[in-house]
C-alpha cells in the first residue's frame, strides 16, 4: 500500500452496525421473553448437533480449518493487489466494479444503477453486506421496493422485524408465528394454510415466483469473490438466488472487500468448510458462480459494489483483522451460551453472537465510553466454544479480550477514572505485594464477622449486588491459606 | 519431587481447604511441596476486563516469584490457563521481551493439579476414598484453554467408594466468565440455572470441578435455592481417603 490510508469507521445513521441500548439492558428484554428463548434454544439445539455430525465426518477437519486460516490470513495481507485483480477481471468480462468507501455511497451507488433502468421493484438474494448498509430502507426513500426471497428473510420482511441470526434470520419465529404472518401479509395466500413447513414454504414458493418473473433487476451479496478470474459465488439452499441470479436483466452485487480469494483453489477450501459449519450439510444444495456477462445467457448488465463501510480500519489492527476472516457461517453463534439465551437482537447489529461482539465494534470504532457497541465485547463468558467451531480458527476470545483492553485505554485519559478503574488498580497495586494482599484479605475477614454466622452472603453492596441478586457469596473463612500454611508448615516458604 | 504450590488468590482468601487438600494429597503420595509465600495473583481478571497495563505488574511479580521453582501446580485450570497463555503475550504486547522470556519458562512448568498428576507424576489412582454421588463439571478453561480433556475423570473414575454420575450438557458454560458475572448478572444468572438444573438431574450429592472461581457461582446458586448439592473441587475429593471420612 503506498501512502498509509487507516479507513473510517462505518458512519452512524445508517444500516444496522448498533443498536440503540447496549447489550446488558437489550439482553434483559429477551432473557424475559420465554417463547423466544424456547424457539431459539429448540431450532440451535437441531443445528448443533448436525454440524457436530457433519463435521465428525472428515477426519482432515482440523487441517482444512488450519487452511482456512492461513488462506484468510495471507489474503488479507495483501487484500489491496486481490482487489485490484478481481476488479481488473470483473471488467475484463463484461461487468462494472463500484467502490463504496461507507453504506451511504454503496446505498447512492445502488439507487442510482436501479433507477437508470427504471425499474421500481427489484428481487434479493439474502445478503449480509446489504443488511448491514441498510439497503432496503435507502431503496424505499426512492420509491423502490426490495423484495426479499430467501424464506427466513421474507418472513423477517413480511414481519416488518430485524433478522437475529447470520444464517437463519427467523429463528426467533416458530412455524405457528409464521402461518399467522403469512395469513395476515401475504397477498392471495390460500386461507387454509397450516403450519406445516412443506405448507408454509409452498405458500411462500407460490409468492415468489410471481415476483421473480416479473423482477427485471435483482441484487445480491457474495460469499466469495475469486481475484483470479473475477467471478462471484453464491452459496445458498433454496434455488431462491439462483432464479434471482439468471433471471432478471439486471445484476447488482453488494460484496464486503475482506470476501475476495485469490484463486479457485483456494475456494476449494472453504466450500469444504462452509457448509458443514453453517447448516451441517456436506455440500449446500445451490452454489451459483459467475464472471461479468455471458451473451444470450443470464444478466444482460452487471455491476459490483465493493464495500468498505470500516472494514479498512478494522484492517489497520494487525490482530483485530482476523474477524475480518470471517465466513458468515454462524456456526459460532450455535454454540454461544450467551446468544443462545439472549438471541440475536440483543447485539443490535445484523452481526450478532461472538464474531458480531468483535465485528460491530471494529466496523463502527467506539465512540465514547458510553457508546452502546463499547457493551459488545463485554457480552462473553469467554468460554471458548466459539473458538473451537470457527472453521477460519478465529480466536475470539482473544480478539473480545483485546477490544476490551483498547477500551479500557481509551478511558484512560479521561480526567475522571471510573469506579472500575480505580477498583482494578488498587487490586493490582494490592495483589503485587504479598504483604499488603495478606492484609487485605485479614480486612475482609473482619467484614465477615458483621454477617451472620452462616458460610454464605447473600446480599453485597453495588456493583457486587449483580452477583448476590441470584447467587450467594462466600463468606472469608477464618484462616486464609497462607496463614494455615505458617500455622502447620512453619513459617513462611 | 519438590513442587511449588500458586494456590491462586481466591483459594488463598476464600477457599483455603482447596489449597490444603492439594498439599495434603501431593504430600500423600510422597512429594514434598513448598509455598512460595511471596505470590499473590495471575493477573487474569484484570487482562480478561481490559485492565492489561495493571495485569503486566502482576505477571512480573508472578514471575519473579516463581522462576526458580522446577515443577508448578495449581488448582485451577483458569489461572493455569491464564499463566500458560496469557503471561507471554502480555509481556510482549508491553514491550518486555525479556519478561515474556521468562514468562514462558515459568508456564513450561505450570500444570494444573489433575495434568500434573497425570502427566507428570503418571499417576492415575491417587488412593482416595469418597463415599458419594458425584458429577463433574469440566470448567471451559480446562477444557478449551488447556485441554485437560478426560484427566480429572480418569482420576475420579479410580476413587474408591464414589458413584461418578455423567452431567449433561457437561461442556457449556456455567456463565461465570469473572467480572462477566456481573456486567451481564441476568445472561449469567440464566446459564447457570441451565447447569444448575442438569446438576440436580443427575441426583448427585456433590458437584465437583477443577476451578474454585466456577464452583463459588454454581455453589453460590445451589445454596440459594438451597439445593441439597453441594460443590466441592476436585482436590479436596481426591486428598479424602478412608481416614479421613
Ligand atoms: S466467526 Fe467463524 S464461526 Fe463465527 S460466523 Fe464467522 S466463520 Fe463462522
Amino acid at each position: 500500500m503506498a501512502a498509509a490510508f487507516l479507513g473510517i469507521p462505518a458512519p452512524p445513521g445508517v444500516g444496522q452496525l448498533r443498536g440503540d441500548r447496549s447489550f446488558p439492558a437489550a439482553a434483559r428484554d429477551a432473557l424475559g421473553d420465554s417463547q423466544l428463548r424456547r424457539n431459539l434454544g429448540h431450532a440451535i439445539g437441531v443445528i448443533r448437533t448436525k454440524r457436530a455430525t457433519a463435521v465428525g465426518e472428515l477426519d482432515d477437519w482440523e487441517q482444512l480449518r488450519l487452511a482456512g486460516e492461513a488462506i484468510k490470513r495471507a489474503t488479507m495481507a495483501r487484500l489491496d493487489d486481490h482487489l485490484v485483480r478481481l476488479e481488473a477481471e470483473v471488467s475484463a468480462r463484461g461487468g462494472t466494479v463500484h467502490w463504496a468507501r461507507d453504506a451511504n455511497e454503496a446505498n447512492a451507488i445502488v439507487t442510482g444503477l436501479v433507477q437508470a433502468t427504471g425499474a421500481t421493484e427489484l428481487v434479493k438474494v439474502k445478503s449480509m453486506a446489504t443488511q448491514e448498509i441498510g439497503l432496503n430502507a435507502a431503496l424505499a426513500d426512492a420509491g423502490i421496493t426490495a423484495h426479499e426471497t430467501d424464506l427466513a428473510e421474507l418472513i423477517i420482511q413480511l414481519g416488518d422485524d430485524v433478522p437475529s441470526h447470520i444464517l437463519v434470520p427467523a429463528i426467533h419465529r416458530n412455524r405457528a408465528e409464521i402461518r399467522e404472518l403469512f395469513l395476515r401479509e401475504m397477498p392471495g395466500v390460500d386461507p387454509s394454510l397450516t403450519a406445516e413447513p412443506r405448507h408454509l414454504a409452498m405458500a411462500a414458493r407460490a409468492h415468489l415466483r410471481r415476483t421473480f418473473l416479473r423482477a427485471r433487476v435483482a441484487v445480491s451479496g457474495a460469499n466469495f469473490g475469486v481475484a483470479d478470474t473475477g467471478s462471484l459465488v453464491v452459496v445458498e439452499s433454496e434455488g431462491n438466488g439462483r432464479m434471482c441470479l439468471t433471471l432478471p436483466e439486471t445484476l447488482i452485487t453488494v460484496m464486503g472487500i475482506e470476501k475476495v480469494v485469490p484463486s479457485w483453489q483456494d475456494l476449494e477450501v472453504f466450500l469444504q468448510l462452509l457448509p458443514r459449519s453453517s447448516t451441517g450439510e456436506r455440500m449446500n444444495p445451490y452454489t451459483s458462480t459467475w464472471s461479468g456477462v455471458t451473451p444470450g445467457d443470464g444478466p444482460r448488465a452487471f455491476h459490483l459494489v465493493l464495500l468498505d463501510n470500516g472494514r479498512t480500519a478494522a484492517l489497520g489492527d494487525a490482530v483485530g483483522r482476523d474477524a475480518l476472516h470471517c465466513i458468515r457461517c454462524s456456526a459460532c453463534l450455535n454454540v454461544c451460551p450467551v446468544y443462545e439465551r439472549t438471541g440475536g437482537h440483543a447485539y443490535g447489529s445484523v452481526y450478532p453472537g461472538p464474531i458480531g461482539a468483535v465485528l460491530s465494534p471494529q466496523l463502527t470504532g467506539i465512540h465514547s465510553g458510553s457508546d452502546d457497541n463499547a457493551s459488545l465485547p463485554y457480552a462473553s463468558s469467554l468460554c471458548g466454544a466459539c473458538y473451537d467451531v470457527c472453521p477460519v480458527r478465529i480466536d475470539i476470545p482473544s480478539l473480545l479480550v483485546r477490544l476490551r483492553t483498547a477500551h479500557v485505554d481509551a478511558a484512560r485519559d479521561r480526567p475522571l477514572p471510573t469506579a472500575e478503574a480505580l477498583t482494578m488498580a488498587a487490586a493490582a497495586w494490592v495483589m503485587s505485594s504479598p504483604t499488603r494482599f495478606a492484609a487485605a484479605e485479614t480486612a475482609s475477614r473482619l467484614g465477615r464477622l458483621a454477617g451472620r454466622a452462616s458460610g454464605r452472603l447473600s446480599s453485597l453492596p453495588p456493583p457486587l449486588s449483580a452477583w448476590t441478586s441470584s447467587r450467594d457469596a462466600p463468606r472469608p473463612p477464618e484462616e486464609t491459606f497462607r496463614q494455615w500454611w505458617s500455622r502447620t508448615r512453619g513459617g513462611s516458604a | 519431587m519438590r513442587i511449588a504450590l500458586f494456590v491462586t488468590c481466591l483459594v488463598d482468601a476464600l477457599f483455603p481447604r482447596v489449597g490444603q487438600a492439594t498439599t495434603e494429597l501431593l504430600e500423600r503420595l510422597g512429594h514434598e511441596v513448598v509455598f512460595p509465600a511471596g505470590q499473590t495473583c495471575c493477573g487474569q481478571m484484570h487482562v480478561n476486563t481490559g485492565y492489561a497495563r495493571e495485569a503486566v505488574e502482576l505477571v512480573r511479580h508472578h514471575v519473579d516469584v516463581f522462576s526458580d521453582a522446577d515443577v508448578i501446580v495449581t488448582p485451577s485450570g483458569s489461572c493455569a490457563g491464564s499463566v500458560r497463555h496469557q503471561h507471554a503475550a502480555l509481556a510482549r504486547d508491553a514491550g518486555d521481551d525479556a519478561l515474556a522470556r521468562r514468562a514462558e519458562a515459568v508456564a513450561a512448568r505450570t500444570y494444573e493439579l489433575s495434568e500434573l498428576l497425570v502427566d507428570v507424576l503418571g499417576v492415575s489412582d491417587v488412593g482416595a476414598y469418597y463415599p458419594h454421588r458425584v458429577t463433574y463439571h469440566p470448567t471451559c478453561h480446562s477444557l478449551r484453554v488447556l485441554r485437560v480433556g478426560d484427566r480429572p475423570l480418569r482420576l475420579l473414575r479410580q476413587v474408591a467408594g464414589m458413584t461418578l454420575v455423567e452431567l449433561p450438557e457437561a461442556e457449556t458454560c456455567c456463565g461465570f466468565g469473572g467480572t462477566f458475572a456481573v456486567k451481564n448478572a441476568p445472561t449469567s444468572t440464566a446459564m447457570l440455572a441451565d447447569k444448575m438444573r442438569h446438576v440436580l438431574g443427575t441426583g448427585a450429592e456433590v458437584a465437583t470441578a477443577g476451578d474454585a472461581s466456577c464452583l463459588m457461582h454454581i455453589g453460590g446458586g445451589l445454596t440459594r435455592l438451597r439445593a441439597a448439592t453441594r460443590t466441592v473441587h476436585l482436590a479436596e475429593i481426591l486428598a479424602s481417603t478412608q481416614s479421613s471420612v
